[in-house]
């Protein structure tokens, strides 16, 4: 059982509002996502969870008890750090076992628990190695370990994957979203990339200027972002903004559409174009082009399309999938 | 190393110049040493006698007939340990507030430590020794072990400190997630992982309260006077006797010479720590 609710959390650091007031609610099972540029307080908020940061004012209720002068060990909650943050001179097996030891359990029960996640997590070979003679993700595994068999409310993830090289972080992602699956408890995340975001998610929170932007399932943050901000934040690439006439011509002060939703010819179109760059993938081509009137914008095409540097191109927006937004930048609704 | 040293000619040249500094270094040692073994008259000849003279252990058993040598050294030790043990106590916590829960003043507070060893102590014998007297601390293992361990603090916080700075945080905060108490997240994580560190810390403590003499010497007479004062005790008033006051300084030095003939890897990885990695 893991619901997590925050009730108007505040943290200044000194005269710096990092978080000015932050209201949210986690369901019990969820695997939330805090997703957000560097410096949005995603990773404070998460510390303020884990009581590693003390609130400055609000409440944090986990299962509708409020923890806020609780100590990090009597929250119930297990966090995994970006840097592993094991204990170096403990074996693999000391290392899941020290949260245990600390809790006064019974040996029997804390090598039992040890061995089942040491299982779970491929770890069983290398529970007399030390963190150092591992690699990194047996390390990030290790880190795992350590959180599950504490059994917590919640699982706490600060940036777990960005010290991973690229086809170790896929791998990883899965497992972790696996390991939701199987264990089906609460887990809150945290990450500067929103293909993780939307991968993992059940509900992400974009965050910045730690402000909540927008709180929603992946898909409908993608169709239905609430302002420029998050528009331009999830998705990738990012979604085109054009302001101006173009924009004044639609009752708004910006069109937003995304790479994606640009039809491409060569013959006839909306918008007029030349190519700058053309980025070719294999399964899909992108274009960054310059855009008569507008400048420029970055075209998605599916498949290989045949195109280089300054090639004359056409774009039409799909009408349906354009994203109006007023002055402020606050979505306006079809 | 740097380049020029890598060729024969310079790898000659800088080993010549490290025996000649180690040498220079290593000499008042050494002379001492071997005046130990001379007559008293063989110790005062001029040209210095460097080995061709009649080796005697008179001195020795002189020494150790007349005064109780034993009952110095285990006051030493007494001191060293005990202000050492004490310091440690003090200096782990104060390093741990400082390394991981640093205020805007922590750096002026530690400045202001370490200034404290920049003022010399005969500016501060007279109050000192007053309070001594009010006290009734003169001569006592226990108010010397509290000046020892006053004095050497800043360079254990300082030490300390520094290791400290090296281990990261996060790993602090992950023990405080697995549910350690403060006592229980020093003493299961920060030690052992800062264990070389403390280790030279002490070393480096012991002896530095070992050869402590200016106080040593001013504050105690007979009960609590460690080796500092059994070598002084040679030294007047009947004029110096050089091959006694050489076997009782050999005699006092020994210990910890030894200790940090062993201890020496140690003390130099400890020392350097943080400033190579």
């Amino acid at each position: 059982m893991g619901a997590i609710r925050l009730e108007n959390v505040k943290k200044t650091f000194g005269n710096i509002d990092v978080i000015p007031g932050v209201d949210l609610e986690i369901n019990d099972g969820e695997f939330v996502v805090f997703v957000g540029p560097s410096g949005c307080g995603k990773s404070t908020l998460l510390r303020l969870i884990a009581g590693l940061e003390d609130v400055t004012a609000g409440k944090i209720l986990i299962n509708d008890v409020d923890m806020v002068n609780e100590s990090p060990a009597k929250r119930g909650l297990s966090m995994v750090f970006q840097s592993y943050a094991l204990y170096p001179h403990m074996t693999v097996y000391n290392n899941i076992a020290f949260g245990l030891k600390m809790a006064g359990e019974p040996k029997a029960v804390i090598d039992e628990k040890v061995r089942n996640a040491a299982g779970i997590l491929n770890l069983t070979d290398y529970l007399e190695r030390r963190p150092g003679a591992l690699s990194g993700g047996q390390r990030q595994r290790v880190a795992i370990g350590r959180a599950i068999v504490r059994n917590p409310a919640a699982f706490l993830f600060d940036e777990p994957l960005s010290n991973l090289d690229a086809s170790l972080r896929v791998n990883m992602r899965l497992e972790i979203t696996g390991l939701h699956q199987e264990l089906k408890t609460t887990m809150i995340y945290v990450t500067h990339d929103q293909v993780e975001a939307m991968t993992m998610a059940d509900k992400i929170v974009v965050l910045q200027a730690g402000r909540v932007e927008q709180v929603g399932k992946p898909m409908d943050l993608y169709a239905k972002p609430a302002n420029k901000f998050v528009a331009g934040f999830i998705g990738s690439p990012k979604m085109n903004f054009i302001e101006g006439d173009y924009a004044r011509a639609r009752n708004c002060a910006c069109v937003g559409v995304r790479p994606e939703h640009l039809l491409l010819s060569t013959e006839q179109g909306e918008i007029a174009a030349t190519v700058k760059i053309a980025e070719h993938l294999g399964a899909e081509t992108y274009l960054h082009v310059n855009a008569d009137n507008i400048g420029p914008m970055t075209v998605r095409a599916t498949g290989e399309v045949p195109l280089s540097g300054n090639d004359r191109v056409w774009l039409t927006p799909d009408p349906e999938r354009i994203h109006r937004f007023d002055a402020s930048g606050n979505a306006i609704s079809n | 190393m740097d380049s020029k040293f890598k060729t024969p000619f310079g790898q000659f040249a800088y080993s010549v110049f490290a025996w000649i500094v180690g040498l220079t270094v290593f000499f008042p040692i050494l002379w001492m040493v071997l005046t130990s073994f001379k007559s008293e008259l063989d110790a005062v000849n001029m040209p210095p006698l460097f080995f061709d003279f009649n080796w005697t252990l008179e001195n020795y058993s002189g020494i150790l007939e007349q005064s109780n040598y034993f009952k110095f050294a285990m006051n030493s030790i007494i001191l060293s340990f005990g202000s050492t043990f004490l310091g440690l106590i003090f200096a782990v916590t104060c390093a741990w507030a400082m390394a991981f829960n640093p205020t805007k003043r922590t750096k002026d507070t530690l400045l202001w430590m370490l200034s404290t060893k920049m003022m010399p102590p005969v500016g501060v014998l007279v109050p000192i020794y007053l309070v001594f007297r009010d006290w009734g601390l003169l001569d006592t293992r226990f108010g010397l072990i509290m000046v020892l361990f006053l004095m050497n603090l800043p360079i254990m916080v300082w030490m300390l400190y520094t290791y400290f700075k090296e281990i990261p945080k996060d790993i602090l905060e992950a023990a405080r997630m697995d549910g350690a108490t403060l006592p229980k997240e020093i003493i299961f994580v920060l030690l052992p992982m800062a264990l070389p560190g403390i280790a030279s810390t002490m070393l480096l403590n012991i002896i530095l309260a070992w050869n402590e003499a200016f106080w040593t010497l001013n504050l105690t007479t007979s009960d609590a006077a460690p080796l500092t004062a059994f070598i002084a005790s040679y030294s007047s008033p009947e004029g110096l006797f050089w091959a006694k006051l050489s076997a009782a300084s050999t005699l006092a030095v020994a210990p910890i010479l030894i200790v940090g003939w062993f201890s020496q890897k140690q003390l130099v990885r400890g020392l350097t720590f943080g400033a190579v990695k």
